[in-house]
């Protein structure tokens, strides 16, 4: 497989709706497959990207979840219209959750989500601004990695 | 081995409707927490688990996984078998506990694989 434009694309994610959760993510999945991306890189790119889209259901009212790729590369970028993270560094930390109990007794709010999302990226970046919404930017490598 | 082998073993009632039984069975992992499962789970696992929410099935469909078997005889949610149908994720359950379970499953895909 080789591509040789940018091939990029965009979903709403609307806060709040559990029982949409994951469909976005599992479409640019099924992108990256259709590609032919060897199964590691779709295996990280997914984690990254089901959490990213989990964080925007769990914490915000809205956010889009864009996707670009080129020959070099896999962006995701998550931008929401949150709360913002008041203390980037403690979010980032694996365990710290703010999650409700009602989040929690579903399963989710362990506090892995951030820390997943940097551990699959080659690229890690979030920007946030309380009251104003987050960023995170998630970039993946691609050299040597098609099959 | 597949779902419908393990669900002789281990005697599990089939909740989803419809769905086929003939996944292949690499594996299993056991937890509760979401990010987790989505993080470590392998394609091919059955995920044994106690949550019963809707959203087991996005991280099932996402990781590829082959089944879930919910333990103490917890009965999910009607939107999560509805789900389940839709994304073809077959749903079983059982009264025992996911020690029991997991324990029963290790044996029976090692005995399988030796
Ligand atoms: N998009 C977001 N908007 C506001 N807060 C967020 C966002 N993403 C993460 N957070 C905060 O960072 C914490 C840690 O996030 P994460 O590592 O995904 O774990 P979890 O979602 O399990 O709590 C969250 O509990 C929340 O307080
Ligand atoms: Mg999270």
């Amino acid at each position: 497989m080789h591509i040789k434009d940018t091939i990029e694309g965009s979903f709403h994610i609307v806060g709040g709706d559990f029982s949409r959760a994951g469909e976005a993510s599992t479409e640019i999945k099924s992108i990256l497959q259709s590609l032919g991306f060897n199964k590691e890189i779709v295996r990280r790119a997914a984690i990254a990207t089901f959490e990213a889209e989990m964080n925007i259901i769990i914490y915000t009212t809205a956010g889009i979840l864009r996707y670009e790729i080129t020959p070099e590369r896999i962006k995701i970028i998550a931008q929401d219209m949150g709360p913002g993270i008041e203390d980037i560094e403690l979010a980032m930390q694996e365990g710290y959750s703010t999650a409700p109990d009602w989040v929690r007794e579903m399963g989710w709010g362990s506090g892995m989500g951030l820390p997943n999302m940097k551990k699959n990226s080659d690229e890690f970046r979030i920007d946030s601004v309380v009251g104003e919404g987050t960023t995170v930017e998630m970039v993946i490598y691609l050299d040597n990695t098609k099959d | 081995m597949r779902v419908d082998d393990l669900r002789d073993i281990l005697s599990l009632q089939v909740l989803t409707e419809g769905i086929p039984l003939d996944a292949e069975v690499r594996g299993g992992y056991v937890s509760d927490l979401l990010s987790d499962v989505m993080a470590n789970a392998k394609e091919g696992d059955i995920w044994i688990t106690l949550q019963t929410h809707l959203n087991i099935v996005a991280v099932a469909t996402m990781k590829g996984i082959a089944g879930i078997i919910i333990v103490n005889g917890r009965r999910p949610d009607e939107e999560t078998l509805k789900k389940a149908s839709e994304e073809g994720i077959p749903i079983l359950s059982t009264k025992e506990t996911a020690f029991v379970v997991a324990g029963k499953l290790y044996k029976a895909l090692n005995v399988k694989e030796i």
